[in-house]
């Protein structure tokens, strides 16, 4: 199947039926928990005890945060915008940091109801109302946003330590009404992203560009917006594993700004630029589910002589010359070797 | 939707330039039970604007706020619980969000503001 930015604009996309998925399938959650857990160390929160305001942004591909395996104890107040889906959550780490930080695509609330779970409060917004539906349905603790990460995001300028965001900010590369311009809507999400965030403050986003232009349009915008930073791509040798961050610290260069380092990178000169195996990109899709076509006729099992012998039949009736029935009729052919 | 959150959005309008606070319009407000951090508070209160939050809790029908508020205060438990409970536990379920130059209206429905702009705002 086609990638879904491509089938339809996400708040149709993300109807009744594919939220639902995201609160059924356990392989969409435990991708969506993988993924936010890499982001979530990506965003590197110091320990030093001064509270941090986030935002996470990830598109309809809702999220679960795996904070306590990253030594967070965190306390989160998130909100779920929903656009192509942003969070808010509040972060208290073990040793009493307080972060604010926005989840952009929340979706139907995994992410913060795991975060709900570590005692946390957070804030999500997403533009489909379905997954909003189904965060609700869950009682989520935090609060939720109907809204569109491309219009901008509406948020009061400095008071945001952090953002995340799961694959949603490709979405923002397609035109699904007459009225886009993919560069309008970029400019103004990042424009808003970088005024709300507070300084020095980071971004992680994880990204399934669908070419090396669409790549470099995302990231120029960023770097337009003012951001420094660049992509980390873990297992880049991977088509299936491979996955892109957009890793963006507010403000100046400087040493914490650097990007931090990629995982699977055992082989020399991983450079960045290689270009994505498109069609293997692990997208969180229905399609996914089902097992390649080819392995689904092995498993299959033959029509057998018998299912053979009562077509023939069938012919026969018909009046149609129909040869023998012998002890070849439907036989299995013999191993060649 | 919490103060909290209230206290962080602002109007996206094209065209307008001071979009906070976005006023109240309450319907219904409803109440949650949330553990009391007075650590969170703490490290929250340089962040909020303190008179938004005044008016957003008098909007909701809750007056326990003081007009003006410092850090001093924030050694006495008394203010904080009273903070704990505006910020975090009053929740705007029904009502609408109104922008304060332009009077558009947001309007929230369960617990969830609409934030979409019409295409002729963006």
């Amino acid at each position: 199947m086609s990638r879904p930015e491509i089938q339809a604009p996400p708040e149709i996309f993300y109807n009744d039926e594919e939220a639902r998925k995201y609160t059924s399938s356990s392989r969409i959650i435990d991708i969506q928990a993988k993924l936010s857990e890499r982001a979530l160390e990506l965003l590197s929160l110091p320990n030093d005890g001064v509270p941090r305001l986030l935002l996470d942004i990830e598109t309809h591909h809702s999220v679960e945060l795996g904070l306590d395996l990253l030594g967070y104890d965190i306390d989160f107040t998130s909100f779920a915008i929903s656009s192509t889906a942003l969070t808010f959550a509040l972060i208290e780490t073990k040793n009493e940091t307080f972060s604010v930080s926005c989840f952009v695509g929340c979706g139907s609330g995994l992410s913060g109801e795991t975060l709900s779970e570590n005692g946390h409060q957070w804030i999500g917004l997403d533009i489909s109302e379905s997954m909003l539906n189904v965060a609700l349905e869950r009682e989520v603790e935090g609060d939720l946003m109907l809204g569109d990460m491309g219009q901008g995001l509406g948020i009061r300028p400095g008071v945001i330590d952090g953002a995340i965001s799961i694959s949603a900010v490709q979405w923002l590369c397609n035109a699904d009404k007459s009225s886009h311009e993919p560069r309008l809507r970029l400019k103004a999400f990042f424009g808003s992203l970088y005024r709300c965030l507070a300084r020095g403050a980071r971004a992680v986003f994880q990204v399934y560009p669908e070419s090396l232009a669409q790549r470099e349009l995302i990231l120029g915008f960023a770097m337009r917006a003012g951001f420094a930073g660049g992509v980390v791509v873990d297992y880049p040798h991977s088509t299936k594993m491979r996955k892109e961050y957009l890793v963006l610290t507010c403000g100046p260069p400087s040493l914490s700004t650097a990007t931090p380092k990629a995982k699977g990178e055992d082989e020399e000169s991983c450079s960045e630029d290689e270009s994505s195996g498109d069609g293997e990109n692990q997208t969180v899709c229905i399609s996914d589910r089902h097992r390649p076509r080819k392995k689904q006729r092995i498993t299959k099992k033959g029509k057998g002589r018998e299912w053979v012998l009562k077509k023939k039949e069938q012919l026969r009736k018909k009046g149609n010359a129909v040869p023998a029935d012998t002890k070849y009729t439907a036989r299995k052919r013999e191993a060649r070797f | 939707m919490r103060l909290l959150t209230h206290n962080m959005l602002s109007s996206n309008i094209k065209g307008v330039n001071n979009g906070f606070p976005l006023l109240i319009e309450a319907e219904k407000v409803v109440e949650k039970l949330v553990d009391f951090n007075p650590d969170f508070l703490r490290n929250i209160f340089p962040k909020i604007d303190w008179k938004a939050l005044v008016a957003a809790a008098r909007a909701v029908g809750y007056g326990e706020l003081p007009d003006a508020a410092d850090p001093a205060m924030l050694d006495s438990d008394d203010f904080l619980r009273h903070l704990h409970h505006a910020l975090l536990q009053l929740h705007l379920e029904e009502g609408a969000l109104v922008c304060p130059e332009t009077g558009r209206r947001f309007p929230v429905n369960k617990g969830i503001p609409n934030m979409l702009l019409h295409e002729d705002e963006v």
